[in-house]
């Protein structure tokens, strides 16, 4: 995944024949199977000592209430063009409060629409990416053997290509500034390592006696997927999808930068930061406004999921 | 352990195989085509520059006559950079790609590794939390952010380095754009060597080290930091796949004539050739790489099964 974020699983995982061992890249079987109510009341009270966590989840909080919430306060439409006003500089005398652009469009506006579609591709892509890995994952852990060995092979191969290049490849399928439907399809191909975590957890909990009374008094294969296997590996799948949201926001920009994501006259963080790296020896507010937003928002996600980490796998401690 | 490397390398082909042929049918179904310009062609000139490129073939002969091509070392032509073939254009770009790459591997590994080692020694001390403070930034600052910030601070105010732009033979150019493309991974390698050596200064035989007496700066040299450093190097794979798809955003914010522009220039332009071209030497690159890496995992770790 996460070829853009180095935080990569070792490649090592990706050799070992499936089925031979629980894969590294499992964080430990001890969050899921221990999972009980006193876990999650355990998990919220170390989660609220962490300062750093709780911090970065009330940034998080407060920066979206501010982009849902803060473009209608301005007078300006985010493609409007103010004809007296171009490059100004945040802090004028006019109700530019952030600046404007080259072409004289609001600056405030445009980056809090940019953090909207960064926040809702986040987590469109994530559920997206959730869904599918979770399922792929806990089928292949659960049933074993050939099907096992045959649907992480599949996983194995897409990983063997840099991440970003089946993004390029994706972007080019769909007509573009569709940016959603884009990020259905990245979200559809980035479920690779939430699979192998989940499978991971899969093997380590199917063998355990309670899915052997489920299977003694009849449950059939899907419901026991569903109702007993799915809500014991949801720790890992919390922490990991915490962990997608920042790196799915930052394919987003990535895109956008490179101009193969939202088009003109829409905003993005990333088109911003494009934009404005090119005016920045003349107007370095360009760069600055929408870089910072960018930066907060991926910091404070990285740290709300390390946060989590430690609060869900309590491994290290 | 010759039985492992042999499998391994052959096992590189299969993927290699099944990763040109998915991206070949599926860049086929995008819509539109390398010969769709702002302005339409006339039928019949489109028609015809098709049938110069073989377009107008079904699509199973293309892919295999791509796949023959491909055997003997031919790329095809560009259809956009006309009158150049795809290998002439990588070849072009990719030694100064491959530098960039590299150098910043390099960098990543003599700063962040005694980094992480410092940070390790002095556990839960400002030293450490400021190291893996910073680490969390750099981790999470993506490259198209921090490449234009540093240009701008040490490029625009401070002027010691160049903005952007390249010249053969003068390093001073690569500077900016290598301290770029390294600094997450000098950051996620600082983070694994701490956490590393944190579990093994735990361990028995670090014990029995200072237990005879050994002098500290032994017990770390030459027990510890060792085994200690194994998950980084299994870590290489993955950080070049990230610098080789981090060199796309660098080459662009820096102007580098590197090759990864022409990735993101081939999927605007459908220049299919381009983009497939692309696709087999930067993948290949990195099948190579992570395979490299595997094996000196292997070699470095005798606890490796090689079954």
């Amino acid at each position: 995944m996460t070829e853009l974020a180095p935080g990569a699983a070792p490649s090592q995982a990706l050799t070992t024949p499936p089925g031979a061992a629980t894969p590294q890249v499992a964080p430990g079987p001890a969050a899921a199977t221990v999972a009980s109510r006193g876990f999650w009341a355990d998990a919220w009270r170390r989660l609220k000592r962490n300062k750093a966590a709780m911090m970065a989840a009330t940034v998080i909080v407060l920066v979206t209430l501010v982009a849902f919430v803060g473009p209608a306060l301005s007078p300006h439409a985010f493609d409007a063009i103010d004809w007296e006003n171009m490059a100004v500089p945040p802090g004028g005398p006019n109700d530019h409060w952030l600046g404007t652009d080259r072409l004289g469009r609001d600056l405030y506006v445009r980056t809090l629409h940019g953090v909207q579609i960064s926040l809702q591709i986040g987590l469109l892509a994530t559920l997206v990416s959730l869904c599918i890995g979770v399922t792929w994952g806990a089928t292949a852990g659960y049933l074993g053997g050939r099907i096992d060995e045959l649907m992480m092979r599949f996983v194995d191969v897409l990983y063997a290509l840099p991440y970003i290049f089946i993004v390029i490849i994706l972007s080019t399928l769909f007509e573009r500034g569709n940016i959603y439907v884009l990020f259905v399809a990245i979200g559809a191909v980035g479920w690779l390592t939430m699979a192998r975590i989940v499978r991971g957890q899969t093997l380590s909990i199917k063998r355990k006696e309670f899915i052997e009374a489920a299977l003694a008094s009849g449950v059939s294969t899907p419901s026991i997927l569903a109702r007993h296997i799915v809500p014991n590996v949801i720790g890992p799948v919390i922490i990991y999808a915490t962990l997608t949201i920042p790196q799915m926001i930052l394919f987003e920009s990535f895109l956008s930068f490179l101009g193969l994501g939202v088009q003109e006259p829409q905003a993005s963080l990333g088109s911003l930061i494009n934009e404005g790296a090119q005016e920045m020896e003349s107007a370095v507010w360009m760069l600055l406004v929408p870089a910072s937003f960018l930066v907060t928002l991926l910091t404070c996600f990285n740290f709300l999921g390390d946060g989590l980490r430690d609060a869900l796998d309590p491994r290290d401690r | 352990m010759m039985r492992y490397a042999l499998r391994r390398i052959l096992g590189v082909f299969p993927t290699l195989f099944i990763i040109i042929t998915l991206s070949f049918f599926v860049i086929r179904l995008a819509p539109g085509g390398p010969f769709d310009e702002e302005q339409a062609l006339p039928p019949e000139i489109k028609a015809n520059l098709e049938a110069a490129y073989g377009l107008d073939r079904p699509l199973t002969e293309q892919y295999l006559r791509y796949l023959s091509g491909l055997v003997r070392g031919d790329f095809g032509p560009s259809f956009k950079f006309k009158d150049f073939s795809v290998t002439e254009l990588i070849a072009q770009g990719l030694p100064i790609s491959l530098l960039l790459g590299l150098s910043a591997v390099a960098l990543a590994l003599l700063v962040g590794i005694p980094l992480g080692t410092l940070a390790a020694l002095r556990q839960n001390s400002p030293t450490d939390y400021g190291i893996m403070g910073v680490a969390v930034l750099g981790i999470a600052l993506p490259s198209f952010v921090t490449g234009p910030l540093f240009a701008l601070v040490f490029g625009l105010y401070l002027r010691w380095l160049p903005v952007a732009g390249w010249e053969t033979g003068q390093l001073r150019y690569l500077v900016l754009p290598v301290v770029t493309l390294a600094l997450p991974v000098i950051a996620y390698i600082a983070r694994l060597t701490r956490g590393s050596l944190l579990e093994v200064l735990r361990t028995n035989f670090v014990r029995t080290a200072r237990a005879k007496g050994l002098p500290e700066r032994q017990v770390i040299l030459k027990h510890a930091l060792r085994p200690a450093l194994l998950p980084v190097v299994s870590y290489l794979g993955p950080a070049t796949a990230f610098v080789i798809t981090g060199s796309l955003v660098v080459e662009t914010v820096f102007g580098l004539p590197g090759s990864g522009r022409y990735l993101v220039q081939g999927a605007i332009n459908r220049d299919y050739t381009l983009v497939m071209g692309m696709i087999v030497v930067y993948g290949s690159l990195t099948l190579t790489l992570n395979l490299v890496a595997d094996l000196i995992y292997g070699w470095l770790d005798p606890r490796v099964r090689y079954d």
